[in-house]
């Protein structure tokens, strides 16, 4: 089908996160389309729909993963669309994954120190030759690390490898990681997937830390509809890559068009 | 001492009594050898930090050796042989002659090597910008292609190289303790560089690309870094070989070395750099050790076929190699020491001498 021309908005610094007119196309397979945001700072906001309604794509376009074919995406005002993954990242938006990817072979406090060492950067020859300032350097990559595998509750954890762990606990070395990066932005895709009922309370009490305690925005994809409900300050609702509602919990739970195309299906699976 | 700081300084003590007690014992054959060791061991660490730590399969490592040792070589003839020698040369490069002496220190010769170091790294930050946005097979054939260029160049270049021609007349400046000088500060940096943010970088992206990416890491730059420091080295073992060798043509640099560094490498264990040295100490005594059995069966050829089938052996039970990406821990040597032998005196690691 024809793309939509991206509309040329001027950014709105103010907002956190904008995006406009979002979209990506695989051929004729429309993975995404028209897909808008106004993300204000300090917001639980999440996202859910039936499977293959485009979250974990929208995820891969906002993360600088996946090129859009058409949309732009603002960060405090900045244009992100098109820059690499890892500038995405070093500006402010992180994430984790559906299907984890960890750095199996390092240990947990290495896979958190990965993210945490960009603010702490050093000289080539004072890590070459392991001078006083590059030892002090990693001292304090390594208690900023330890800080954040506390704040999940793996800090007694640290030596461990990362593949050694327990899937729960993968899920939240993952986001551990992420918060090293520092984000703005944190982008969770089914962080509850795998954890039983008690996991999956603590890590809602976990989310609600990152936002009240470190003032993370976060952006929440998941199939756990209590989680989200409970959660969140607004939803939105993609069904075969369109927006089909957007709001609070209260209304998009009662939405008739959303109760059909997702809460109804999802009663029967 | 903790003995995170005695081991290394000890091994370093172990060894240079080692090498001291060779060098006075005159056995020029053990000597060279010992050479060869420190020279191999530079090559396979390298390699490492360019393709075991960072996952981006290089086969043409050779090509910097090669470069370093022609740049050195050329820089540190003598005047007087070098205009009859090689009396093409440009003017700007005939005049010069490192050849400088002060006391002991052979100044020239060092100066002449690490400027080949610098000007191979910057072939490699050239070449590494275009090839390391590849991956997999298409990294391993590009830089493959690379060595094949090098070796063209050396062969057409005549005024340089002398072509195909033997390169001698090389000062044989380099010997026990400048080679294994040279090999303790690489295996230094380069072990240092892999706890450190760099090392942690290259790993990270070897491992997972998206999740690199995700945390702020690109790929490009972890890979370049890995692959310009890696040729750096490279191309001062390239010296240390040329001024030890004194007599080298193109041919020298080739798929044989090529495939006896790797052999080393993926022997010892991608990413261990404790492994590359073990792995230099096991296939250069195999191969040397085959050599003899050679000799005295007459069946040429053999330790070729035997060190093959080594390396299948060892891809086939054990394709991590010997350490895998784990280093030898002095920490836990002690302890493990301490308790066999009840507060047993600190041993020398894996780089002692013969």
């Amino acid at each position: 089908m024809a793309s939509p021309p991206a509309a040329s908005v001027a950014p709105d610094p103010s907002l956190l996160l904008q995006v406009v007119g979002l979209g990506k196309h695989y051929r004729g397979l429309v993975a995404l389309a028209d897909y808008s945001l106004d993300l204000a700072p300090r917001t639980i906001h999440g996202v859910i729909g039936p499977n293959g309604a485009g979250k974990t794509t929208l995820f891969n376009l906002l993360s600088g993963m996946v090129r859009p074919s058409t949309g732009a995406i603002h960060l405090l005002g900045v244009d992100v669309t098109h820059l690499s993954a890892y500038r995405v990242a070093q500006l402010g938006i992180a994430r984790t994954f559906q299907n984890i990817r960890l750095f199996d072979d390092m240990s947990v406090l290495d896979n958190v120190a990965v993210a945490a060492q960009r603010h702490l950067p050093g000289s080539l020859w004072s890590a070459m030759m392991s001078t006083r300032a590059f030892r002090e350097r990693e001292e304090r990559i390594r208690a900023r690390s330890a800080e954040l595998l506390d704040l999940v509750g793996l800090g007694d954890r640290t030596d461990r490898l990362a593949r050694s762990l327990p899937y729960g606990d993968q899920r939240r070395l993952e986001i551990a990681r992420a918060v090293a990066v520092g984000p703005k932005v944190l982008l969770l895709d089914e962080p509850s997937a795998g954890m039983n009922p008690s996991e999956a309370a603590e890590l809602n009490g976990l989310i609600r830390r990152l936002r009240g305690d470190l003032g993370i925005t976060i952006i929440l994809v998941a199939h756990d509809i209590p989680l989200v409900m409970n959660l969140c300050d607004r939803i939105q609702v993609l069904n075969y890559g369109v927006l089909i509602a957007d709001g609070d919990p209260a209304t998009v739970r009662v939405d008739p068009g959303v109760i059909s195309a997702y809460l109804g299906q999802a009663k029967h699976a | 001492m903790s003995p995170r700081v005695a081991g290394p300084l000890l091994s370093i003590l172990g060894l240079s009594v080692g090498l001291a007690l060779l060098d006075a014992s005159g056995l020029a054959f053990w000597q060279g050898l010992m050479i060869n060791l420190a020279i191999f061991t530079i090559l396979v660490v390298s390699l490492n930090l360019a393709s075991g730590f960072t996952g981006v399969f290089s086969l043409g490592n050779i090509g910097f050796m090669a470069l370093g040792a022609y740049i050195s070589a050329i820089l540190t003839l003598p005047l007087a042989v070098k205009s009859e020698y090689l009396p093409d040369l440009p003017s700007w490069l005939a005049g010069v002659h490192l050849d400088q002496v002060v006391g002991p220190l052979p100044v020239g010769w060092l100066a002449a090597t690490l400027i080949a170091g610098l000007l191979v790294a910057f072939v490699a930050l050239l070449v590494g910008a275009v090839l390391m946005r590849l991956s997999g097979h298409f990294v391993a054939v590009a830089t493959l292609g690379f060595l094949v260029i090098v070796r063209v160049i050396l062969f057409n270049a005549d005024g340089f190289t002398r072509g195909s021609r033997t390169f001698s007349n090389v000062t044989p400046y380099t010997n026990l303790w400048w080679a294994w000088a040279c090999a303790v500060l690489v295996i230094y940096a380069v072990w240092r560089l892999k706890r450190s943010q760099y090392g942690r970088a290259m790993f990270a992206q070897r491992r997972d690309r998206w999740a690199a990416q995700s945390v702020g890491i690109s790929i490009l730059r972890p890979r370049l870094l890995a692959f310009v420091i890696g040729a750096f080295f490279t191309a001062i073992a390239g010296s240390l070989y040329a001024h030890f060798i004194t007599s080298f043509s193109p041919t020298v640099f080739y798929f044989d070395l090529t495939f006896r560094v790797i052999t080393m490498l993926v022997v010892g264990g991608m990413g261990s750099v404790s492994g590359s040295v073990i792995g230099s100490v096991v296939v250069l005594a195999l191969a040397e050790g085959l050599r003899r059995v050679e000799d005295v069966t007459l069946l040429y050829g053999l330790s070729g076929a035997l060190l093959a089938a080594f390396f299948i052996a060892v891809i086939v039970f054990r394709p991590e190699g010997i350490m895998g990406q784990r280093e030898i821990s002095f920490d836990r040597l002690s302890t493990r020491l301490r308790s066999l032998r009840g507060g047993g005196g600190p041993e020398g690691p894996e780089t002692e001498a013969p």
